[in-house]
């Protein structure tokens, strides 16, 4: 399944965000959104997903997704957003409750998807817990259950430490091999746009504008954290937005 | 001096006490022991005149009495029936109309008029209404503790829906579930340590509406018993029924304490 937005523009009341953006993802594809902060990438994934309703423009998918997908378009999000009375297993039950399913089945789905994510031995832990690793991990497990065919990540791992992101970051990688998912990926993490991504798209300082993009031709498997190839590339896209990031800090909230 | 002039060391002062008063549950204890001790000793050394102010050994005489005699039985019957009937509709209604002042934009602004217009009459002074409308009997007192619940679990209730993380409703959302379950297992469980705690406001309120309904007009109830122990100055047997009133709200403060504790269990 595809997933393409035209021409989105978006203002929060008298404020622009968003100006004309247009952003697709095919089939397998990781496509990353970098931009300085407040440039709107947030809110583009919230619109992608249906989570917002842009002033003008469309998003569309094209093709049908699996017939085994129960929410084809899914979303991993900053805050993890699990829920705390929920155990780790009753998390990622969640949006499986919604489906009709034998208990057993949906009892399979979960261990499955805890398996798949390092969770197995958790399943009973609360959220507060875990380290924000672990819990960032129920959310992938969480979205994993349903079967996305295209994955949503607003940050994903904008909230961990260092160590922890660079753990996540090969779990992320070792998940998209299977070239299944499409995944729309924000960050302002440079270094995780090049790392994932096989394009990459650069949004201007509000309201944001695409305003490059690039695309990595080197397999994900064969990039490693440090290579000079992917230093120079993250150096490059720091270099096309660094003038508006120092612009972006400089402005006043609203 | 070994030591230079001009090199001399200091500790550093610590000035890290943040005011954590820590829970001892023994010295609660001790501290209403004490009081009771402090009243008896007063009374047995002749400060107190036993008429105006009985001792507890005798206070606690005549609770006894009047339990062994299945009267204060009877009264306690009357009372908590009401209390508990008027505070279940109360809150049941609050919570629900909490949620939907919480939840819709179309019962929000209406409802918060209204609640705002009404939480602050005092409920008791609707009670000669109330007996008007349903009659001296049991209605008007559990119309007066059901609407003197009623406010304040709609205001907690809503304030705690207000509260609720809109992150993780909007987590709901995105994976597909229906809007009766993010009420379900999303609002309602984010709510509820805010909910609790307004239950607990409206069943103190609770009580106080009961005794005042029971004095107003009933023959039955702590607060009817009190009154008439009043009129006939048996001081004694209305301290008793003061005590029974503050251990009925010990132990439903003790009460809802234990259900937060099993509801919030993952907090």
């Amino acid at each position: 399944m595809k997933l393409a937005a035209s021409n989105i523009t978006h203002r929060y009341g008298p404020l622009p965000v968003l100006d004309d953006v247009s952003l697709g993802v095919a089939e397998g594809e990781v496509v990353a959104v970098v931009g300085p902060s407040g440039c709107g990438k947030s809110t583009l994934l919230r619109i992608l997903g249906g989570l917002e309703r842009p002033d003008a423009g469309t998003v569309a998918t094209e093709g049908a997704a699996p017939a085994r997908s129960l929410n084809p378009i899914t979303y991993v999000f900053q805050d993890f957003a699990l829920l705390p009375w929920r155990t780790v297993a009753g998390n990622v039950r969640l949006p499986l409750e919604e489906h009709t399913m034998p208990e057993s089945e949906r009892d399979a789905v979960v261990r499955d998807a805890l398996n798949r994510t390092g969770l197995g031995d958790f399943a009973g832990a609360w959220p507060r817990q875990l380290s924000g690793g672990m819990r960032q991990r129920v959310g992938i497990a969480r979205a994993l259950a349903v079967r996305p065919a295209i994955l949503l990540m607003d940050e994903p791992l904008s909230a961990l430490d260092g160590q922890t992101r660079e753990l996540l970051m090969d779990d992320l990688i070792a998940l998209h091999a299977s070239g299944e998912l499409s995944t729309v990926y924000v960050t302002h993490n440079l270094d995780e746009a090049v790392r994932l991504a096989d394009r990459i798209v650069v949004l201007s300082r509000r309201p944001g504008r695409v305003r490059a993009e690039v695309r990595l031709d080197r397999p994900r498997g064969e990039r490693r954290a440090g290579d000079a190839a992917l230093v120079a590339q993250a150096r490059d896209l720091w270099e096309l937005i660094r003038a508006d990031a120092a612009a972006a800090d400089r402005e006043l909230a609203r | 001096m070994t030591e230079p002039a001009g090199l001399t060391t200091k500790p550093v002062t610590f000035r890290g006490d943040l005011f954590l008063p820590r829970t001892r549950r023994v010295a609660g204890a001790a501290a209403l022991v004490a009081l009771v001790a402090f009243w008896q000793l007063a009374s047995s050394v002749g400060w107190l005149d036993p008429v105006m102010a009985p001792s507890p050994r005798e206070v606690f005489g005549s609770l006894f009495a009047l339990a062994r005699s299945g009267e204060l039985a009877g009264h306690l019957a009357a009372s908590l029936g009401r209390l508990f009937g008027g505070f279940a509709i109360g809150a049941t209604a609050g919570v629900g109309f909490g949620l939907a002042v919480g939840l819709f934009s179309a019962v929000r602004s209406p409802g918060v008029a209204v609640v705002s217009a009404l939480f602050p009459i005092p409920k008791i002074a609707l009670l000669p209404l109330f007996i008007l409308w349903f009659g001296i009997g049991e209605g008007s007192k559990l119309a007066t503790i059901a609407f003197g619940s009623f406010f304040p679990t709609v205001v907690a209730t809503y304030g705690a829906v207000d509260g609720v993380d809109r992150s993780l409703v909007r987590m709901g959302r995105s994976f597909g579930l229906s809007s009766w379950s993010i009420v379900r297992k999303i609002v309602l469980p984010g709510a509820l340590p805010g909910i609790l705690s307004g239950l607990r406001i409206a069943s103190s309120i609770s009580i106080v509406l009961l005794v005042a309904a029971e004095m107003i007009g009933a023959n039955r109830g702590i607060g009817a018993m009190v009154l008439a122990a009043g009129n006939l100055m048996q001081s004694d047997r209305l301290l008793g029924g003061v005590v029974v009133l503050s251990l009925l709200g010990l132990a439903i403060a003790g009460l809802l304490g234990w259900i937060e504790r099993k509801l919030t269990a993952w907090r």
